[in-house]
């Protein structure tokens, strides 16, 4: 079978640094596949090259068979790809729905006339919406489904990861990514959180998920599959227990000498 | 943004408290003449206003303008409609309503590319002079009826600005405000130098005549002299109405949204498929068209355009207005552009220090109320609207 998303020789450099040193890594449909490695291996550079927010040096990527190497970001979205980021990135002054609504913008009739002019079948489709963003949040924190018209500012960071991933999944993406869901949080919140993304699998079985993640514990659980970057090279692929027991990956990690 | 999300919707008395109120003290500023009970009068206003919002009534009346904005909004035309029939043979007071409204108009497309776009632009007053030009080369040339040329003067606003759309596209934050400056002061000099436009001298603007209708002669009804800017203040009060509502309509839709997503996050953004430049040009041409529309009528008003009417400071001006009222809620801008426009005229004392009044007063804003006088709510679609 064909993989989902296929990257073949990834370069990507910062000026002397090398991030990506011809990466090749292969996700198939519906896995979870765990991305896992050193701090500046290259799993954050990974999403971003992939996501369009980086543009590769060579290499290519394809999604579904498609190139989207050079693609710019809102293509990439569009092709089926969603996100989250390392740091938090909601905007702070806008309301929880808001804030998801962001995420469902293909889904949006963004026509002027629609938008000023016919606000009937505006509301319509804002009510629609707003049905399916509160079954959404439901899912990860039912008591937040009744304040979706609150800003998303005074909220703690754990209801900001759910936001985040609710703004990833409303729009039914097919591979969602994940960097890092698990900073600011505590283990007990990071389990949480990983079982309601795998509630949300549950429903929709044709999600493929790609996770970075320093949280062993969380890999381990979920993940079908982990891959182990060092300096922007794939180092090992397999299972967690197996890559976890690969002495070149316990180098990478202890630097042992 | 303030949390005005409460499960109960508010009552109406506090919001139509606040506007009896703020009408009869402008009856009053309006209609005052000797500087001493003027400064009283503002002196009292400051003091009101400042102990209102220290008492917490200011979030009551905001929280009451949210819910029932139609009715509200309703009351506050009655209103204005009445101030205007109580001053009909004003032709002092009406000239500073109609530049109120009409400025009013120009600071709410301001609020459109800046306050939801995030798109600076400090060449506001210019874009207002080239709708003024318009009226001007317009109406003398051509027998184009005079209502067309108000949307012409947006179109033209619009399309002039839209020379500025690479430029802009292509530098962010400080560096497109600089682009939009240079603009500013490019424009001046251009009008100057150039005799089609009457050069340094300017040019006269016919007035607006309506099927044979003229705007600039006084109205005789049974006996009573109606002031010739009744009819200026009706259309601009009409033109306010349209331009609040579209304003209010943009903000209360995906458009409104993909607005406040790429100001606070252009990155964030583009990953969820915005295209950042569409609605980026999209916000800057709306804005210029009600600038420019603002501008081609206030031409006819005055009856006057020149290089010297709109320059870099009245721009600021612009930006100052949408500062102090709050930037992104047009109710807030409505009522920042009366301080800003009124209080300098009435208060001829102070004629030659305006600028100064205006920077104290955005110092005074930025440090103690950093969103402005009404800062914006969070956004509701439907604003009576309950799950």
């Amino acid at each position: 079978m064909n993989p989902l998303l296929q990257a073949r020789g990834l370069m990507r450099r910062f000026g002397g640094v090398v991030a990506l040193d011809g990466l090749d890594l292969d996700v198939a449909a519906n896995e979870i596949l765990g991305l896992i490695g050193p701090n500046g291996s290259g799993k954050t550079t990974f999403f971003n090259v992939v996501t369009g927010i980086y543009g590769a040096d060579a290499g290519t990527v394809t999604f579904g068979g498609a190139d989207i190497t050079r693609a710019p970001s809102r293509a990439v979205y569009k092709a089926g790809i969603a996100r989250t980021f390392q740091r938090s990135r909601l905007s702070l002054p806008l309301s929880i729905f808001d804030n998801i609504m962001i995420g469902n913008h293909q889904h949006l009739n963004q026509g002027l006339w629609f938008n000023l002019m016919r606000r009937k079948a505006f509301k319509r489709e804002f009510e629609e919406n707003y049905a399916a963003a509160r079954a959404l949040v439901e899912v990860f924190e039912p008591a937040m489904a009744d304040r979706l018209f609150e800003p998303v500012a005074g909220l703690p960071m754990i209801d900001r990861r759910r936001i985040e991933i609710c703004r990833a999944l409303i729009s039914a993406p097919k591979l969602l990514l994940l960097d890092e869901p698990s900073a600011g949080m505590t283990h007990e919140e990071t389990a949480e959180l990983m079982d309601d993304i795998l509630l949300v699998r549950e429903r929709n079985k044709n999600l493929t998920i790609i996770i970075v993640e320093h949280e062993m514990g969380v890999i381990e659980r979920i993940t079908d599959r982990c891959v182990v970057l060092n300096f922007g090279r794939k180092i090992a692929d397999g299972p967690y227990r197996e890559v976890a027991a690969d002495p070149q990956v316990q180098e990478a990690y202890l630097g042992v000498a | 943004m303030t949390d005005s999300n409460s499960k109960m919707p508010a009552g109406m008395a506090p919001g139509l408290i606040a506007l009896g109120l703020a009408t009869a003290y402008l009856v009053a500023l309006l209609g005052a003449e000797k500087q001493a009970v003027i400064i009283s009068l503002l002196v009292l206003g400051i003091g009101a206003v400042v102990g209102a919002a220290w008492l917490g009534l200011f979030d009551r009346v905001s929280r009451s303008f949210a819910d029932h904005e139609d009715a509200l909004g309703g009351s506050a035309i009655v209103a204005a409609l009445a101030l205007a029939a109580y001053f009909h043979e004003d032709h002092f007071v009406l000239l500073l309503v109609v530049t109120v409204l009409l400025t009013s108009v120009a600071t709410l497309g301001l609020n459109v590319q800046f306050g939801y776009a995030g798109v600076l632009n400090f060449a506001g007053a210019s874009f207002f002079g080239v709708g003024a030009y318009t009226s001007a080369v317009l109406n003398a040339y051509t027998s184009v009826p005079h209502l067309i040329v108000l949307p012409i003067g947006g179109v033209i606003a619009a399309l002039i600005g839209s020379m500025l759309l690479l430029p802009v596209l292509r530098t962010r934050g400080h560096y497109a405000a600089v682009v939009t400056i240079a603009f500013a002061l490019l424009f001046k000099t251009f009008l100057e130098v150039n005799d089609v436009l009457g050069g340094p001298q300017g040019m006269q603007v016919k007035g607006m005549n309506i099927l044979g209708w003229s705007f600039n002669d006084n109205i005789e009804a049974g006996g009573i002299t109606i002031s010739f800017y009744m009819g200026y203040f009706l259309l601009s009060l009409a033109l306010l109405i349209a331009a609040f509502v579209l304003v209010r309509r943009l903000e209360r839709s995906w458009i409104g949204l993909n607005l406040d997503a790429l100001r606070l996050d252009e990155t964030a953004a583009s990953c969820f498929g915005l295209d950042i430049t569409r609605w980026k040009i999209t916000a800057f041409l709306i804005g210029n068209f009600l600038i420019g529309i603002a501008g081609a009528l206030f031409g006819m008003v005055g009856g006057f355009v020149g290089p010297n009417n709109y320059t870099f400071a009245d721009s600021l001006i612009l930006v100052s207005i949408l500062l102090l009222g709050g930037i992104g809620n047009p109710w807030g801008l409505v009522v920042a552009t009366f301080i800003v426009v009124v209080v300098p005229e009435k208060l001829q004392t102070i004629q030659e220090y305006r600028f100064l009044l205006y920077a104290l007063m955005v110092i005074g804003v930025l440090l103690f109320r950093p969103e402005g006088l009404l800062p914006r709510p969070v956004r509701r679609y439907f604003p009576r609207w309950r799950p």
